[in-house]
């Protein structure tokens, strides 16, 4: 084949390349605006309607039967109450956990087995939990309590506590442990002393998207805060949540609830988002700082 | 032994202090082993203890648990086989979607976006994953169920409805809920999760890979298709495996717009049913211990089923790690 | 094309010709035809300006070596000549680069005609996760349609000049990601020389391999120069002595002296080419 010939076939080949390459681009493209797309579409619908619905008496007044006025007053406090006794539960018990598999068992298999399974904890589906808290406490106990359903969300805190604080504990480096141990101060002096402090804008931050994930949960709490249409700070008895409540009223057919709901949706949002910013801000400005 | 330790001389008092610091940093050690512990105590007691709730609804109905779509609560008899089938229709739906679209925003996000852009659009599309469930089940409720109903089902029944062996799937009544309105939903609930992964594990393989494919000629494209995809192709499969896992189990987004009918049905623009809809919506109200139990198993179903599909994507994640480590 | 310049080096205030001793064969039939020249050539990392004004030719069939020490922009050169820096953003070639006469940087010069003519190897073996086969058969294919036993020919062909065929004849079909270091990158040889370029660029080809390895591949370029044009970018002062007819000092973006390989390395004009040379720095 002369040179000509074949620089003419690798013409049209790269002609024929050039289209499947533009429409590829193009597709990735439009893809990453569809996916823009909904968050836009989601986040205006939720702010536009909750906006339109907030109101003062949002956070002044108790739920309200159907038909009367109202606001989410104890929803919120038992939405705080529930979520701040599940960090209480979870966080500590996954910043020890994330220590073990840190510092104590980098390689083992144990360390190995213990990761896997946190992993699957974490994308397991939260209806599950709820209902092997169901079992376990509420059904024991005979009721349903704010207490379980603190101990359903110290489930979801759990694993990402856990993984947050193995991952920020591995990235203090060695010669911080070995300067510590040099020293003659204790293994565990060492970790809750020099290794905490150093790794706690990492700890906090996994807290604290540990915080975002359960404050908008809802299917776990159904069969285990349940809820309660009045004001109660009572751990033992049923509690009214954000989430729970938005799912009764939105299903309802009462305007004033639906309304209702729409407010307590854009809270969660704003505070979700809020946190998971806080969150990602903070992790920010460390790797910076450490740099 | 306390006695004992006042009359110690200092330099015994050096080890004294040795053995409790030994004491208590085997202590530590002791608790933080068991906190660890307590994840996998956590994981078996939820199989467990599903498994032992649920053990009247697979003793009563055997079998046919699995293969009936009978769902009668008065007559007491309880099938799995709607619910079941909702689950895996509606997540399959969600993965056609998600794919794809996952693999297109991974590779802007990667290959084309200017620079300035990338972060602030993965962080955009990252949001979504933060967003709370029933916050998109409202949404698709109230806003995305009606223009289903108007505008996307009318259409969807005088064209594609119409056409030979998939026609059938898009034939159904306009209201808007249904598998096909929910798995669009879980969609766009899974994007992020298979997006991020997939975008992260781009980011791993080696530029001169890249400009080696690029030095003989190759377009973008074809550098993504060719050459960043089969090098990634195991945490690829293990990201989608990840998003199917939270397709499986999101509850709160399709208990609003699937419709909680038990039954089976060909068409996607039938309402039917998934696990966890059926749970959330009917646990509270569970009149009988046969009918608690056959929830509690179809929990057990549903975990056993995620937990597979978590397991195989955390391996295949783990195997891209390892060539990492390489 | 008649270009009577013999290879010319121009930096900034200092310019010099180094003529090549009339008694050179090699240095006379170089001068007759230049491959590739670079003519007043800068580049720019978004603001670090990381080559000033080169000027420097390649002749035709020759093996034309790049050393300095590191940073000094001999692998950012070699980079111009496939526009391959044109991937990344912010990076900024000015002057000219002529292929056969024509400059490659004009943005109308058709990209993949550039990149069929201008092979590349790289520092590190980097064998695509396909097999044998097919990662020669890839690069073909983008550039050519042919029937099964025509590209089956071509494939064994590009082995075999790439010095690899009676390794690998047997399994051409499993990974290539299973051969050695050494093998791996006589395969990335091979798949640059699939494409029939006419120019091959190298850039450090040896430095990630044992010594045997490297031996295999300095036999290649040896091979290869009969058919085509190559540029090496080499750290190791002996092999670009051993392998390249011409060599090329920079340092810190300038290119200092450059000449026919013996000038160079045992009459350097420059102290500054002495010193690197003999090891005193760099």
């Amino acid at each position: 084949m002369s040179d000509e010939a074949r620089q003419a076939v690798a013409d049209r080949l790269y002609f024929r390349r050039r289209i499947v390459n533009g429409v590829g681009l193009v597709f990735a493209t439009l893809s990453t605006g569809f996916g823009l797309f909904w968050l836009a579409w989601i986040l205006w619908t939720t702010f536009y309607t909750g906006i339109s619905s907030l109101n003062g008496k949002l956070f002044t007044m108790m739920t309200p039967p159907p038909g009367d006025e109202g606001g989410l007053l104890n929803a919120f406090a038992g939405s705080a109450m529930i979520c701040l006794l599940a960090i209480l539960i979870g966080a500590p018990i996954g910043i020890a956990a994330g220590t073990y598999l840190a510092e104590y068992a980098k390689k083992s298999r144990l360390g190995e087995a213990i990761r896997f399974f946190n992993d699957i904890l974490l994308s397991a589906p939260s209806i599950v939990l709820g209902m092997f808290v169901y079992t376990v406490v509420v059904k024991q106990i005979g009721h349903y309590s704010a207490l379980s359903g603190s101990l359903a969300l110290a489930l979801i805190v759990l694993p990402v506590v856990v993984r947050t604080t193995d991952e920020m504990l591995k990235l203090v480096p060695s010669a911080m442990r070995e300067a510590g141990l040099s020293l003659g101060v204790p293994q565990w002096k060492v970790t809750m002393q020099v290794l905490y402090r150093a790794a706690l804008p990492g700890i906090v931050t996994g807290v604290l998207l540990a915080l975002a994930r359960i404050s908008g949960e809802t299917a776990p709490l159904l069969f285990t805060a349940f809820d309660n249409q009045f004001w109660s700070m009572n751990v033992a008895q049923p509690m009214a949540s954000v989430p729970v409540v938005i799912y009764k009223f939105a299903m309802s057919a009462d305007a004033g609830w639906k309304s209702l709901a729409w407010a307590g949706a854009l809270i969660v949002t704003l505070f979700v988002l809020a946190l998971s910013l806080l969150s990602r801000a903070i992790l920010l400005r460390n790797k910076v700082s450490n740099d | 032994m306390a006695a004992s330790a006042e009359s110690i001389a200092i330099p015994q008092s050096d080890e004294q202090r040795a053995r409790r610091d030994g004491f208590a940093d085997r202590l530590f050690r002791r608790i933080v082993a068991g906190a660890g512990i307590f994840v996998l105590v956590t994981l078996a007691g939820v199989a467990l203890t599903t498994l032992w709730g649920g053990r009247e609804a697979f003793a009563t109905f055997g079998f046919k648990f699995l293969a009936s779509s009978e769902w009668d609560t008065v007559g007491k008899q309880f099938g799995a086989l709607a619910p079941v089938y909702g689950t895996l229709v509606t997540a399959a739906i969600a993965l056609i979607i998600a794919v794809p679209v996952s693999f297109g925003i991974a590779l802007y996000l990667t290959e084309i976006a200017p620079p300035w852009l990338r972060t602030p659009v993965a962080s955009a599309i990252e949001l979504l994953a933060g967003i709370p469930s029933i916050i998109y089940g409202m949404w698709g409720l109230f806003v995305f169920v009606p223009i289903m109903g108007r505008y996307i089902i009318p259409w969807l029944n005088d064209h594609v409805g119409e056409w030979p062996v998939i026609g059938g799937l898009f034939k159904g009544p306009p209201l808007g809920l249904g598998m096909l309105t929910a798995g669009i939903v879980l969609a766009i609930m899974i994007i992020p999760f298979i997006s991020s992964v997939m975008r992260e594990v781009f980011l791993t393989v080696p530029t001169r890979l890249k400009e080696s494919a690029y030095a003989l000629g190759s377009t973008t494209w074809e550098v993504a298709w060719d050459i960043v995809l089969p090098y990634t192709r195991t945490a690829v499969i293990g990201g989608i495996f990840l998003g199917l896992g939270r397709a499986l189990g999101e509850t709160m987004a399709v208990t609003f717009v699937l419709g909680n009918v038990h039954r089976l049905s060909l068409s996607l623009l039938e309402p039917g049913n998934s696990i966890a809809a059926t749970i959330a919506n009917e646990f509270a109200e569970a009149d009988s211990e046969i009918f608690r139990s056959s929830l509690i198993a179809l929990a057990f179903l549903l975990f056993v089923v995620t937990f597979i599909v978590l397991a195989i994507a955390k391996l295949m994640l783990r195997q891209m790690e390892k060539k990492e480590g390489k | 094309m008649t270009n009577p310049n013999i290879p010319l080096a121009t930096t900034g205030s200092v310019s010099l010709i180094t003529p090549p001793p009339s008694t050179d064969a090699k240095a006379t039939a170089a001068a007759a035809a230049p491959k590739m020249s670079a003519k007043g050539l800068d580049f720019y990392y978004d603001k670090f300006h990381a080559l000033k004004n080169v000027s420097l030719d390649i002749a035709e069939k020759k093996v034309t070596a790049l050393i300095g020490p590191s940073g000094c922009g001999k692998s950012t050169l070699l980079r111009i000549f496939n526009r391959i820096y044109s991937i990344y953003p912010k990076l900024e070639a000015k002057g000219q680069v002529l292929l056969d006469g024509e400059n490659i940087l004009d943005p109308k010069y058709p990209l993949n005609r550039l990149r069929s003519k201008v092979g590349m190897v790289f520092q590190k073996p980097v064998p695509f996760p396909m097999s044998i086969y097919d990662n020669v058969a890839y690069a073909i294919r983008h550039y050519e349609k042919l029937s099964k036993a025509d590209m089956d020919a071509r494939v064994e062909e590009a082995l075999r000049q790439g010095a690899l065929w009676d390794e690998v004849k047997s399994k051409l079909n499993g990974s290539a990601l299973g051969l050695s270091g050494g093998q791996q990158q006589r395969l990335c040889i091979a798949r640059a020389v699939a494409l029939k370029p006419e120019v091959i660029l190298l850039d450090e080809p040896t430095s990630a391999l044992d010594p045997i390895a490297t031996g295999k591949i300095e036999q290649l370029v040896e091979e290869l120069k009969e058919r085509y044009t190559i540029a090496i970018v080499t750290h190791n002062m002996q092999q670009a002595s051993r392998v390249s007819d011409y060599t090329a000092f920079m340092y810190l973006g300038e290119l200092i002296e450059f000449g026919d390989t013996t000038t160079i390395f045992e009459n350097p004009t420059k102290k500054m080419t002495e010193d690197y040379i003999t090891g005193r720095y760099g």
